[in-house]
């Protein structure tokens, strides 16, 4: 097997403060092939985001990478130099944020914008950089004469789908992607997870797909992994997770989401105040689907005293 | 007692129109264009529509936290409107409690959980002297599934799903007969949300009380709701028995709605082609696609909500004259609509 996109072997972080140390993400492991979908889920607090800002190296105080590795096409992340790190962000590794669609600039220009990314990142004329914009903007299906328009004057669906433009503009194999959805309405989202898969299909980057909202997940992804309290519980192909989930969290959150046909039946989601704690490494129980045991000992139902 | 045979509520024609801009520039914007809605005893009815699409409005008109613009309403048999023009009377705020999206707004930080239970019992007097107080509290916390000890704790030490246990049992603390229920779960984390929905069924089952829950989430709607209204721009465009209407959408908004909604289970993806026409249908009707019974000839003051069927109960409104697709909060801009043609 040839070596991975990225690598990211036993990662743990920590958030510092004088009163008390949080661990985060506590020892994660795990690899992105090129042009693999790999879907990171669990709710909110569990560490998904901190693990997507590890990658990028955008973590900072007081959050500490606490041990671990992270490797891109064979380069440690964390010996990247500042000067490396600008050219590693962007052209190799690109984010789109939950919020990005309030991220661009809002007194310059779609075209400015964009045309930015050339002019420093290639060096190009301003000519070459707004053609290229363009044609960025044609990929997306938003018509050109948005060029010129201003952020506040694009709806919210198509500013997402300007920062996902611009997040491949420099055609990066990795784009990391958290929760690009969230924020928009839910006909909206539909076009845009499309659209995410279209570019993906036609440019060929893999995708770090971070979101709470499995169905999404197990649409888009091809190997997917679930996460409670910095701990990964379960990992394994999209269907195969969705089909056969083992973990007894995976098992709630897919109960979360209601189906949409077939008869009523009742679900049963996580009881109030039922805790994971020590959760043990994962363990194969076929050679792509790996789960961590879950036995009494580390199911606590909170006692309130 | 109440007769059982009219709804809970009924509302008619009921408007709700805000100024927006300042001296100079001042505009209209219709947030609910007359809105005809029927909650029966115990039944729990599902709001869907995208946001701006005036589901929030309507609640807040019928918890008369807005005055509507025009209109009437009907709680129990009561003209509501007529009999208390300017704000709720006491016993009607009593009987229609609202259930909010933000559990972590809705609990001020400086009490303790008990307060929250106690103060709606003191007002509206369901319970008077300590041991009966405390014994309320203690019945309450019980149906929400609480442990007792919570009383004595502050809202910053409860997770959401538990702050929204609280915002419920709080609500019904006064024996309301009607929930108005906005977004109650979105909030929440995902694995807690099914409780939560569980919980609000039980009580509905357990005490008659009917419920009006307002959602994105189609998924959701279809596991709670007996009946579904779909609303679009201010205005209901689709509506009746919930798996009847998930099962043979009519509307095209409705059937976008339901292409929205991630499904695994879906074996192929929705086609782009249909949806773009789907779009056309919603924002450019050119025909109406439906027969069946009309009373009047319709109108674009007043359109033709055609029977699909009896029973199960669905309607769809004439799709000639549909809502104006140019209201606010309408995340279907043509725009998007013209370039998908393109595309397709």
């Amino acid at each position: 097997m040839s070596t991975p996109l990225l690598e990211v072997d036993d990662l743990s972080v920590e958030y510092v403060t004088e009163a008390r140390t949080v661990r985060a993400v506590d020892r994660v492991t795990f690899s992105i092939a090129e042009r693999e979908v790999f879907g990171l889920a669990g709710e909110s607090g569990c560490g998904k985001s901190t693990i997507a800002n590890a990658i990028l190296r955008l973590l900072r105080d007081p959050a500490v990478i606490a041990g671990g590795s992270i490797r891109f096409a064979g380069t440690d992340v964390l010996a990247l130099s500042p000067d490396e790190l600008r050219d590693f962000r962007w052209r190799q590794v690109a984010m789109v944020f939950q919020s990005a669609m309030n991220s661009l600039n809002p007194v310059m220009t779609i075209g400015d914008q964009i045309a930015d990314i050339y002019t420093t990142h290639e060096r190009v004329s301003k000519k070459t950089a707004m053609v290229r914009a363009g044609e960025l903007l044609d990929l997306v299906g938003i018509p050109r004469d948005r060029l010129r328009s201003y952020p506040h004057q694009l709806s919210g669906g198509m500013r997402q789908r300007v920062v996902i433009a611009m997040a491949t503009a420099l055609r990066p194999p990795l784009l990391i992607m958290d929760e690009p959805t969230t924020a928009l309405d839910v006909v909206v989202q539909q076009e845009i997870m499309a659209q995410i898969k279209d570019l993906q299909q036609e440019l060929g980057f893999a995708i770090l797909f971070i979101t709470h909202d499995i169905s999404l997940m197990v649409e888009l992804s091809d190997r997917m992994a679930i996460m409670y309290a910095g701990r990964f519980v379960e990992t394994a192909p999209a269907k195969e997770i969705f089909d056969a989930p083992r973990h007894p969290y995976t098992r709630a959150l897919m109960n979360a989401f209601p189906p949409m046909a077939g008869p009523r039946t009742r679900l049963q989601g996580l009881g109030e105040g039922v805790r994971f704690r020590d959760i043990p490494d994962l363990e194969a129980v076929t050679p792509n689907h790996w789960v961590a045991p879950s036995t009494d000992d580390n199911l606590i139902t909170e006692a309130i005293s | 007692m109440t007769d059982h045979d009219t709804p809970v509520l009924s509302t008619r024609g009921l408007q709700k129109t805000f100024t927006i801009g300042g001296s100079f520039s001042r505009t209209q914007v219709r947030a609910l264009g007359g809105v005809d809605l029927d909650i029966a005893h115990g039944e729990i009815v599902a709001l869907v529509g995208e946001s701006g699409s005036g589901k929030s409005t309507l609640a807040r008109c019928i918890a008369r936290l807005e005055q509507p613009s025009e209109g009437t309403f009907l709680f129990e048999g009561e003209d509501i409107m007529a009999t208390s023009k300017r704000r709720a009377t006491r016993k009607y705020r009593a009987a229609v409690q609202m259930i909010f999206q933000d559990p972590f707004g809705s609990l001020n930080p400086v009490h303790r959980i008990g307060h929250f239970l106690e103060r709606p019992l003191r007002i509206h007097g369901a319970a008077s002297g300590r041991a009966a107080l405390e014994q309320a509290k203690r019945r309450l916390m019980a149906k929400v599934g609480l442990p007792d000890e919570m009383l004595e704790r502050y809202p910053h030490e409860l997770s959401g799903g538990q702050r929204q246990r609280i915002a419920i049992a709080r609500a019904l603390a006064v024996n309301p007969r009607l929930l108005l229920a906005d977004e109650p779960t979105s909030m929440l984390d995902v694995s807690v949300r099914i409780g939560v929905l569980n919980l609000m069924r039980n009580l509905c089952e357990e005490q008659g009380i009917s419920m009006l829950y307002i959602t994105h989430d189609l998924a959701s709607a279809r596991y709670l709701a007996d009946r579904i209204v779909v609303m679009f721009a201010g205005e209901f465009v689709e509506g009746g028995d919930a798996m009847e209407l998930l099962a043979q959408p009519a509307h095209p908004y409705t059937r976008l709605l339901i292409s929205a909604v991630p499904d695994p289970k879906r074996t192929a993806p929705f086609d782009p082609v249909e949806r773009a026409q789907l779009r056309r249908q919603v924002l450019h009707p050119t025909e109406c696609p439906w027969s069946g019974k009309a009373a009047e000839s319709c109108s674009a003051e007043k359109p033709v909500f055609h029977r699909l069927s009896e029973k199960p109960e669905h309607w769809v409104r004439c799709g000639l004259y549909a809502p104006p697709a140019d209201a606010p909060g309408t995340a279907l801009e043509p725009a998007a609509d013209d370039q998908e043609n393109d595309a397709a």
